[in-house]
């Protein structure tokens, strides 16, 4: 319970810190200017004539892999360059709680981003007469996905004072997730070396693979797994990097 | 309330702190002296949890920092150095956060808050923002943050650096109070503020413990301590001296002025009621007479070997 207490309490600090700074505003902006623009011209949104999200949500893959890590990499980063990690870790609290807490608190922001595309909802409901089922689980799949980056991000921040490179080595690692499972990627693969199931375990490792079922309506739990053990593996490294920061 | 064993604290080849033990209990001051880079900071650092150790134990209120963290780390107050804060937070807002993670909750975090804000006389700068605070009121705010949950154990890193000469008072005096009950260890390298608030001293240098005292012995080990200062009114400074010179016991004797009579030092801890008969016995005048305690600064140097020095001897 108190543990419950202590992380809330972080969380609920370091969401009132985005929106504190400009930085919310801007992330939001341009999201929603991004993610709507790529929707309409490059998704084909009206030529397609479906009614679905899929030329909305195919993009947020490839918005998260720049926009997440620009909005984690202060996480751990900032605390370390201020000192007040110092603060934080001579505090009554484990470093799960705070390591939860500031994660927790990235993605409520991220979770209020995307809550804010909605009217794109709307915009399909009033044309056609789109699966709300298949819907849900296409938002469901962009939440886990920015989490999973979120993850990773968090991980890069813990390892490092300076944000850019924070950014930098956090946007590769995604980038690495994203491509092991795309078309182009894989055919090459197999072109290299004719194997499927070489294939299969490079796709296994790509949030795309993952991110389609959901996608595509189904909620498969090997999905689910794969997303919540990328952020557990994640989360646990940054709880590994910031002790071996605090021990050097 | 603190114990410290052979505390030992490698930074890959680099040994920060050297076997270090030592005790705090409620009631004292303890200061902790050093030259910089003597491993004050990293050795609060152990005691606070914030690292671990490389060998030895720390105890804090009987609860061992690597075995039970929290409820060591419960009691312990902590201004860490350079006073850092959330910088995009209120001053209170700050304080709030701090009290809940110090389990305060309620009316409870509302009155720790409240206490803290009058304790440091941070009233007028209650809701503005930590990064456009001075460097005065932000140290200020992150010792409010120490004393929230009323702690046992007040550990004060460099408490008084960046403050003016009316906050360093203010803090001394408050410091001073809280030590009548709390186990207080505060590092600095002012000398005149262990003289002020302490009521005992260590000394590292180079990760070593090398003095653990009270601030009057520390002073004693001073080579000027004892030496006599002696001021004889209308005398040719020439005569006193060669009279001083053969009195029993008397080393040296050194002029330090000569505006108003001749003021000497006598080398060599002569006894001053022996030094009064000379002084009176020759039918001179004596303007003033007294034994000289001691410098810290004196000894300090004396204990600590400067950086420059080590060097050349290198």
């Amino acid at each position: 319970m108190r543990s419950c207490r202590n992380t809330w309490t972080l969380t609920k600090r370091e969401l009132a810190s985005y929106f504190a700074s400009p930085v919310a505003y801007v992330f939001i902006i341009i999201f929603l200017l991004l993610s709507g623009s790529f929707t309409f011209m490059l998704g084909q949104f009206f030529p397609r004539g479906e009614s679905s999200l899929a030329p909305f949500l195919m993009w947020h893959p490839w918005l998260y892999l720049f926009l997440v890590p620009a909005a984690g990499m202060r996480l751990w980063a900032e605390e370390r360059r201020s000192g007040t990690f110092e603060l934080l870790f001579t505090m009554p609290i484990s470093p799960t709680q705070a390591i939860l807490g500031k994660f927790l608190a990235g993605w409520l922001f991220l979770g209020i981003a995307l809550l804010l595309t909605t009217p794109i909802v709307g915009t399909v409901e009033y044309l056609g007469a789109p699966d709300w089922g298949v819907m849900r689980c296409g938002y469901l799949g962009s939440f886990l996905t920015a989490g999973t980056f979120l993850a990773i991000t968090s991980m890069t921040s813990a390892m490092t004072r300076n944000q850019v490179i924070s950014f930098i080595v956090s946007v590769v690692i995604c980038l690495l997730l994203i491509l092991a499972g795309w078309p182009p990627i894989t055919n090459l693969i197999l072109e290299w070396a004719p194997w499927n199931w070489l294939v299969e375990a490079a796709s296994g490792f790509s949030v795309m693979t993952h991110f389609d079922n959901l996608q595509r309506g189904l909620i498969d739990v090997r999905d689910l797994l794969y997303f919540a053990s990328v952020m557990v593996f994640a989360l646990f490294g940054t709880g590994v990097i910031l002790k071996s920061r605090r021990s050097a | 309330m603190i114990t410290a064993e052979n505390v030992t604290k490698w930074f890959g080849p680099l040994l920060a702190v050297d076997d270090v033990s030592f005790q705090v209990e409620r009631g004292e001051v303890l200061g902790f002296l050093g030259p910089n880079g003597a491993g004050k900071s990293t050795t609060m650092r152990v005691i606070t949890g914030f690292i671990p150790a490389s060998g030895g134990t720390v105890k804090v209120g009987g609860f061992d920092i690597d075995d039970d963290p929290l409820e060591a780390k419960a009691l312990i107050g902590y201004l860490p150095e350079n006073a850092p804060a959330y910088p995009e937070m209120t001053v209170e807002g700050f304080l709030k956060f701090a009290a809940e993670l110090r389990g305060l909750r309620g009316v409870a975090r509302a009155e720790a808050v409240e206490r803290a804000i009058r304790t440091c006389f941070l009233e007028r700068v209650r809701h503005q923002m930590v990064d456009t605070l001075s460097k005065g009121y932000l140290h200020r705010t992150c010792f409010a943050q120490a004393i929230l949950h009323d702690p046992p154990v007040l550990i004060l890193d460099e408490p008084t650096d960046g403050l003016d000469p009316n906050q360093k008072y203010e803090m001394r005096e408050l410091i001073k109070e809280m030590g009548k009950e709390k186990a207080i260890i505060v590092s600095t390298h002012i000398l005149e503020e262990v003289e002020a608030i302490c009521t005992r001293v260590i000394i590292v240098d180079r990760g070593k413990l090398v003095f653990n005292g009270t601030p009057g012995e520390l002073k004693s080990k001073s080579r000027t301590a004892g030496n006599l200062r002696v001021r004889v009114l209308g005398v040719p400074t020439q005569d006193v001296v060669a009279r001083l010179r053969q009195a029993d016991g008397v080393k040296g004797v050194d002029v330090l002025d000569e505006t108003a009579g001749v003021l000497c030092r006598l080398a060599g801890k002569p006894d001053p009621s022996l030094i009064a008969q000379v002084v009176v016995g020759a039918g001179w005048k004596l303007g003033e007479l007294a034994v000289e305690t001691g410098r810290l600064d004196d000894v300090f140097r004396e204990i600590t070997i400067s950086d420059t020095v080590a060097e050349v001897a290198q």
